[in-house]
């Protein structure tokens, strides 16, 4: 599927841009594209860094597995498949605490933390096993309870209750997490007996 | 409200550092040796990442500087706003998956035109709040650990934000309408 929606993305560019006459553009966003992920790649090498090495302390502190206990049996239930006392745990659930107290820059670098951790219980290295579709599946879905940024940036345009959407969107968040974690659950099992080929 | 939120999302990172390392110590752990071997993975993880990020912020790049990206919103509005959603917050709906910048310039522009306590200004806020940059996790998540095949995941984070945004619809107007 990833391999039609780059290229659809790719011809409805080079279309657009022929049918404007602007073919340049085409040219101009590969050279945008390149250098914004490389922008991106460099931003992430210290922060990852850091985020990797206070994740190493609060390994060997046993912080990790003591998070790990406190919120085991919800954890045991999203991911059966990651053995309890494996680091791969403590880290999943210190990504997902990130995410839900929207720590902003904290969260990808515990996050692909996390994804490291159960790579290596991964046995087809180029294939994302059960536990990364999951745990992919609701970062994307948004776990963010208090929407920092948002409220700011609604103070800063004038909104006399810049919080009020802080209920619809928890509401949302809740909603769109469990239908990600069905989604999840319903598609895996249509893709491994291939009723729907193009996933 | 606004202030409690504002401060403690500013104590957060610094009380999480001095908590790791405190307790760290705490329990004989040598912190900076084991931080800076920790550290170790920053670099990897940033190169590893990079092809990954170039074929997928080259192909958005080309579908968005070309226009092609401003076409499909013109052709999808007046199909969303005949079935009852407001076609002024489509932009940020579709963008919202694939640039976390490009959609925060874009609610600010929301904000501009509505107003923040809009009723689009509010839906806009709720769709924003309640997404992800999905693609982007996608893409950065698996290309970190060298992950080529996500199986149905892609198919599953694009439902998820179809139905997240017409949630947020329903929603907002549960609340404020």
């Amino acid at each position: 599927m990833i391999n039609y929606i780059w290229f659809f993305m790719i011809l409805a560019g080079v279309i657009t841009a022929a049918s404007k006459g602007q073919i340049h553009l085409v040219t101009e966003g590969v050279l945008k594209g390149s250098e914004q992920a490389v922008v991106v790649a460099a931003g992430l090498i210290g922060i990852v860094s850091f985020w990797s090495g206070v994740m190493r302390i609060a390994q060997e502190g046993g912080l990790t597995r003591a998070l790990a206990r406190l919120l085991g049996p919800l954890a045991r239930r999203l991911f059966p498949k990651v053995p309890a006392e494996h680091p791969a745990m403590g880290a999943l659930l210190a990504a997902m605490s990130a995410n839900i107290l929207g720590l902003g820059n904290a969260c990808t670098p515990l996050g692909l933390k996390a994804m490291g951790q159960l790579q290596a219980l991964n046995r087809d290295k180029d294939t994302a096993s059960d536990a990364m579709c999951t745990f992919m599946a609701i970062t994307a879905s948004s776990l963010t309870v208090i929407p920092t940024t948002i409220i700011a940036l609604r103070l800063t345009h004038g909104s006399l209750v810049p919080t009020d959407i802080i209920g619809p969107i928890a509401v949302t968040t809740f909603c769109s997490t469990v239908v990600a974690l069905v989604l999840d659950a319903v598609l895996r099992r249509l893709s491994r007996r291939r009723v729907l080929p193009w996933l | 409200m606004a202030v409690a939120v504002h401060g403690l999302s500013r104590w957060a990172i610094p009380l999480l550092l001095l908590g790791v390392t405190t307790w760290g110590l705490s329990r004989k752990v040598p912190v900076y040796e084991s931080f800076v071997e920790g550290a170790k993975e920053g670099w990897q993880t940033a190169v590893r990442v990079l092809p990954y990020l170039v074929g997928m912020l080259v192909a958005i790049q080309v579908f968005q500087h070309s226009g092609a990206l401003a076409q499909l919103i013109r052709l999808l509005s007046p199909l969303v706003n005949r079935l009852g959603f407001p076609p002024e917050a489509l932009p940020l709906a579709l963008v919202r998956p694939i640039s976390g910048s490009g959609s925060l310039a874009l609610l600010a522009q929301v904000f501009e035109t509505y107003g923040a306590d809009s009723f689009i200004g509010r839906l806009a806020s709720t769709i924003m709040g309640s997404t992800e940059t999905s693609l982007y996790v996608l893409t950065v998540y698996a290309g970190a650990v060298g992950i080529k095949r996500t199986r149905h995941t892609l198919a599953t984070v694009l439902l998820t934000d179809l139905v997240a945004v017409i949630t947020a619809f329903y929603v907002t107007l549960y609340f404020f309408a």
